[in-house]
């Protein structure tokens, strides 16, 4: 009986994690170097246009490389108006929220056909792993799932030791810490800025490109439903780490699976519950964290 | 001789319609100590930002070690081995020692091999840093040490060092003399940026004297006498400091701390119980070397800071100077009248009186001879000596009978200098009582009749020494040696 | 050309575009403006407008449904304050965050949009459904809680009454009160207000967030009360993002905040007559509002590079 309840809620949450997990690593890069990205949402709506658009023309693979394209195309917006003209993070990547939800939406009405409305679009199913998804309660949420986790699993690590081991890493926290200290030591922060919001962009689209392509299989217009701004809740929640971001991710990929757990329990409990509880979970330990105390110094600024 | 290691010919910046440097050139032979004299605002920092990539000249040539070059950005500069250690060091707080020298490396980053280096660089330098102290918890002196391991890591053999002495110890500052000639008996060069003259003089091989964006002076150190540098520097009719009597003043009490202490949130006590009195017509002079507890001290003296144990007995109105202007006394954005009004700020309710602000702030721009275009000028386009004299002239206007004043001075000018000392004087002697703390010991010295020494938290009176011109009990009071 | 067309017709194309159109939709939009015009002007980051607009909308609506039936004269005011009260309430969860916990409020806000939206979806569909139960919306309101209109046959409510009132107001506040350049000065440089003005940041940076969000959660009680006369999901089109367009492009002054939200309820105005008529999608709104922020930005930091600057030193 537990099996029956937890395997799925686990596959749900693992699943679920997934996209969140993209769009925070992403996000996890641009604020170390000092950005906060709100446009973060603008750049997976992007990608979810770009992935349904290069899966119809393509195939899923063609659709990825879509996702990542566009939602670089957005970000590179950002970081010419952040990077270059110096505006407010803040405000900039708000307009640019509303600028990828307003492009998309208008594209979903104008042009249907481009984002494949009505038609099938050609999407990634999950692959299990030999051996590894037969292991019991585990197996199947962490090993029958779509190429897109697996590829998350290699690059958590691959982050986490690119930051923490390299001068790539070092030179990329150093900016988000002190860009004038930065420059002092001979980097350019306003380039390492520029690439880490790219970066954040180019993640932000996969995360819109796994939506479509490795779980709804369609494009909707607003289907990005705020997951932009959960991202950067998870990266406060991991306490700016990769492996703290992939394991907040989870947590959230938890919160949204407990939904359907919980309906599928037959609770009376209303719906709408569980629809706020990751944001009143992040509320919550964001208050037990104490807010930024391990925040980059430079955040925002 | 062969060729200069460094030559700046005829350089000109404008910042907006501030003309900062007019043609200043600056020769520096390979090997030597350089130093590079001027009042504030004369240039200095901003002729060797551009010697070091940092600024862009308007027009003008650069020249290392012969050849013409052209530094778009910090990093080459770094690559003709020119480094920087600049007055507010460039250094990441939340960074290891050796973090922040392996930055602008490329590649793998291996954290011992880094430690190690440092280690060779510091013994081989005398430079001796913990390379895995996180830079935050070090001392002043050691990140200094820290910033100038890094230049030398990244194989700078032009170093220019930007008033490194500021906020060292004098032990301190002799080492680093002792440092800086060892550098260049080893082939090194030292830009040495300074207002000190005596500093300049005592270490330097050569000098450029720098007034209002131009260069002024050039010699050999030993064949420039003091008063022609002195001259040089401030022009004709330079102000001399007279030094102050000695001795206590017997007015009423103004200012009364009876076993005050102050911890901060971590219950670390950063001023240990002081009592103390400062009396009416009275100058309390405070000296100690930063972080030993005198920036708490004035703060409970200005009412800024409440005594966590102990009794604080004060004016309701203490006018206050604090150090970092930008950020402590003003608000860069507003204009010169809505700055005055903020002194009031917590006392207002209801209407604000804009014109009475604003005539007061017009008597203050008339009376401390602040430069600017009106009351309605914004502050952020004041340089910072009128920045300075306006808050001296609101604070003095706010509480005539009270003033306590960190580092006034510090960023300023002789002529700015002058005026806000001034403004400290005429509390005292129109029967009021200040309280200065200067990292000078000269200027102190030349103007209060008592001074206080804070060390480690703890606050000692030191009694005047029976030759005036003998300045080491202050130098060892400072040092924690003991009066 | 259609499309432009289209467009002008539902802004100003007639008395009626103008006074029940284009005004209508300026309305929430001038109250929320103001809501982070004052906010910014703190240098607190309310991007929860929106939240807290719904919860204006929600309480407004509670009240007018559920007290005992009473006049006008009564109901109107009691429904102001209710939203008010949802507004403030909502701003103040964030506040407390920021305050007691040290919870950045550019999160909290945004968290506390989505919780607001699930609020309302439940409150439709659950307390506050209409007696059917069929619909998501609540029932629609007793004559004495609708809000009167300003001019016989045009659909222009009190609301914009109270914007404009709420726009003077906070002008006159901003820049001639004691409270006013209190809140300005801990907007522009917070130490020095709190080192040279003796005045304490946090306390009245709380105040002011509590103060933005009534002003928002009085344009949701308008909006319920002037348009709707019934709570639905969708009472807010995203009029709180919007806000910080209509805030910016005001220069965060409350006098041209009427100015741009008139601008912007043109927009919306001409954007809904573009869909209808043209085909074009509201939505694309959207883009222009995006792309006006963003010059806005532009602009100003052009205007700041221009500013001289001292030398270092």
């Amino acid at each position: 009986m537990i099996e029956l309840l937890l395997v799925p809620f686990l596959e749900a949450a693992v699943r679920t994690a997934t996209p969140l997990a993209f769009a925070a690593l992403g996000e996890l890069v641009a604020e170390r170097a000092g950005v906060i990205n709100l446009g973060l949402e603008g750049t997976i709506i992007a990608g979810c246009l770009g992935g349904a658009a290069g899966a119809l023309l393509g195939g899923p693979a063609l659709g990825f490389a879509g996702a990542a394209l566009a939602g670089m195309l957005i970000a590179s917006v950002f970081a010419l108006f952040v990077v270059r003209i110096g505006t407010d993070q803040i405000i900039t990547g708000t307009a640019l929220t509303l600028l990828g939800l307003g492009i998309t939406g208008t594209v979903f009405h104008v042009a249907p056909a481009v984002v494949g409305a009505g038609q099938v679009i050609p999407t990634t199913g999950p692959i299990a792993i030999p051996g590894l998804s037969a292991v019991p309660i585990l197996g199947t949420a962490l090993f029958r799932q779509p190429l897109a986790t697996y590829a998350l699993y290699l690059l958590v690590p691959a982050l986490a030791w690119w930051m923490g081991r390299t001068h790539a890493g070092l030179a990329l926290r150093a900016v988000g810490e002190s860009p004038e200290a930065a420059a002092a030591a001979g980097l350019s922060p306003r380039r390492i800025r520029t690439v880490a919001i790219l970066f954040s962009g180019l993640m932000g689209g996969l995360c819109g490109g796994t939506l479509v392509l490795a779980q709804v299989g369609a494009f909707n217009e607003g289907m990005s439903a705020g997951r932009g701004f959960i991202a950067i809740a998870i990266v406060v929640l991991g306490r700016w780490t990769p492996l703290g971001t992939a394991g907040a991710a989870l947590v959230f990929g938890g919160a949204f699976a407990l939904q359907y757990l919980f309906q599928s329990l037959g609770s009376s409990l209303p719906y709408q519950l569980f629809l706020a509880l990751p944001y009143v979970l992040t509320l919550v330990l964001l208050a037990a964290l104490r807010g930024r105390a391990a925040a980059p110094a430079r955040l925002g600024r | 001789m062969s060729e200069l290691a460094l030559a700046l010919r005829d350089i000109h910046k404008r910042f907006g319609a501030t003309v900062a440097l007019e043609g200043a050139r600056c020769l520096v032979r390979p090997g030597t100590v350089h130093a590079l004299l001027g009042e504030n605002g004369a240039g200095k920092t901003t002729l060797m930002r551009i010697a070091f990539g940092m600024l862009h000249a308007d027009s003008g040539t650069l020249e290392r070690d012969g050849r013409a070059v052209r530094f778009g950005h910090e990093r080459d500069a770094i690559a003709a081995g020119v480094g920087m250690v600049h007055q507010h060091f460039m250094l990441i707080p939340a960074f290891t020692v050796a973090e922040n020298a392996a930055l602008g490396g490329r590649g793998h980053l291996d954290r011992a091999a880094t430690a190690e280096r440092i280690r060779r660089i510091g013994a081989s330098t005398g430079l001796a840093v913990d390379a895995d102290a996180r830079v935050r918890d070090l001392p002043v002196g050691a990140q200094q040490r820290a910033e100038i391991l890094r230049a030398l890591m990244q194989d700078a053999r032009l170093l220019i060092l930007d008033e490194p002495t500021a906020v060292l110890t004098p032990l301190e500052s002799d080492e680093l003399y002792g440092w800086m000639r060892r550098f260049t008996a080893s082939g090194g060069t030292i830009v040495l940026i300074t207002h000190k003259l005596r500093e300049a003089l005592a270490v330097a091989d050569e000098v450029t004297v720098l007034r209002r964006g131009r260069t002024m002076l050039e010699g050999r150190a030993d064949e420039i006498s003091e008063s022609a540098l002195v001259t040089a520097i401030v022009g004709e009719g330079a102000p001399r400091a007279e030094e102050a009597p000695r001795g206590r003043s017997s007015g009423a009490a103004v200012f009364t701390l009876d076993g005050a202490s102050w911890a901060d949130a971590q219950g670390v006590l950063r001023l240990s119980p002081t009592t103390l009195t400062v009396r009416a017509g009275e100058i309390l002079g405070v000296l100690g070397v930063e972080g030993a507890g005198q920036r708490e001290l004035l703060r409970l003296l200005a009412g800024r800071l409440s005594p966590t144990a102990g009794l604080v007995v004060r004016p309701d109105r203490v006018g206050f100077i604090p150090e970092d202007r930008l950020h402590d006394a003003v608000i860069p954005d507003f204009s010169l009248t809505e700055n005055h009004a903020l002194a009031e700020a917590s006392r207002l309710d209801r209407l604000v009186p804009w014109a009475r602000h604003a005539a007061a702030t017009s008597a203050i721009l008339e009376s401390y001879d602040v430069r600017t275009t009106g009351p309605a000028a914004i502050m952020a386009t004041l340089s910072g000596g009128n920045q300075q004299r306006f808050v001296a002239g609101r604070e003095r206007q706010r509480a005539p009978q009270a003033l306590v004043a960190e580092n006034p001075t510090r960023g300023l000018d002789v002529r700015a200098t002058a005026r806000v000392l001034d403004a400290v004087r005429d509390v005292a002697a129109q029967g009021g009582a200040a309280v200065v703390y200067s990292a000078d010991l000269d200027e102190i010295l030349a103007m209060t009749q008592r001074v206080v020494v804070c060390f480690g938290g703890r606050v000692t009176d030191v009694a005047p020494p029976l030759d005036p011109a003998d300045r080491s009990p202050y130098a060892r009071a400072l040092l924690g040696l003991g009066a | 050309m259609d499309i432009l067309v289209a467009f002008w017709d539902g802004a100003f194309g007639s008395t009626y575009a103008f006074w029940s159109a284009t005004l209508v939709r300026a309305t929430p939009l001038l109250l929320v403006g103001l809501a982070v015009a004052l906010a910014f002007r703190a240098g607190i980051l309310n991007i929860g407008a929106e939240g807290q607009l719904i919860l204006g909308a929600i309480a407004a609506a509670a009240v007018a449904l559920q007290l005992p039936p009473a006049p006008r004269v009564v109901m109107v005011p009691l429904m102001m304050l209710a939203g008010m009260a949802g507004g403030a309430v909502w701003a103040g969860i964030a506040a407390l965050l920021r305050r007691r916990f040290g919870v950045l409020e550019v999160i909290s806000t945004i968290m506390l949009n989505f919780v607001a939206l699930a609020a309302v979806s439940w409150m439709v569909r659950g307390p506050l459904q209409e007696p059917t139960r069929v619909y998501p919306m609540s029932e629609t309101f007793a004559a004495a809680a609708r809000w009167p209109f300003l001019i016989t046959g045009q659909r222009l409510h009190l609301g914009i009454v109270l914007g404009l009132l709420a726009a003077g107001a906070l002008w006159f506040v901003l820049a001639r009160t004691a409270v006013g350049f209190r809140i300005r000065a801990i907007g522009a440089g917070a130490r020095a207000a709190q080192s040279a003005g003796g005045v304490e940041p946090e306390r009245v940076a709380a105040r002011v967030f509590l103060a933005s969000g009534a002003l928002a959660g009085l344009a949701g009680a308008s909006e319920v009360g002037g348009v709707t006369w019934a709570l639905y999901e969708g009472i807010s089109p995203g009029h709180g993002y919007t806000a910080i367009a209509v805030a910016l492009l005001a220069r965060l002054d409350p006098r041209w905040v009427v100015v741009s939200a008139v601008f912007f309820g043109a927009l919306e105005a001409g954007g809904a007559s573009m869909q209808r008529e043209a085909g074009v999608p509201a939505v694309a709104v959207q883009i222009v509002t995006a792309t006006i922020l963003l010059s806005v930005l532009a602009i100003a930091q052009w205007r700041n590079a221009r500013r001289p600057v001292g030398a270092p030193e």
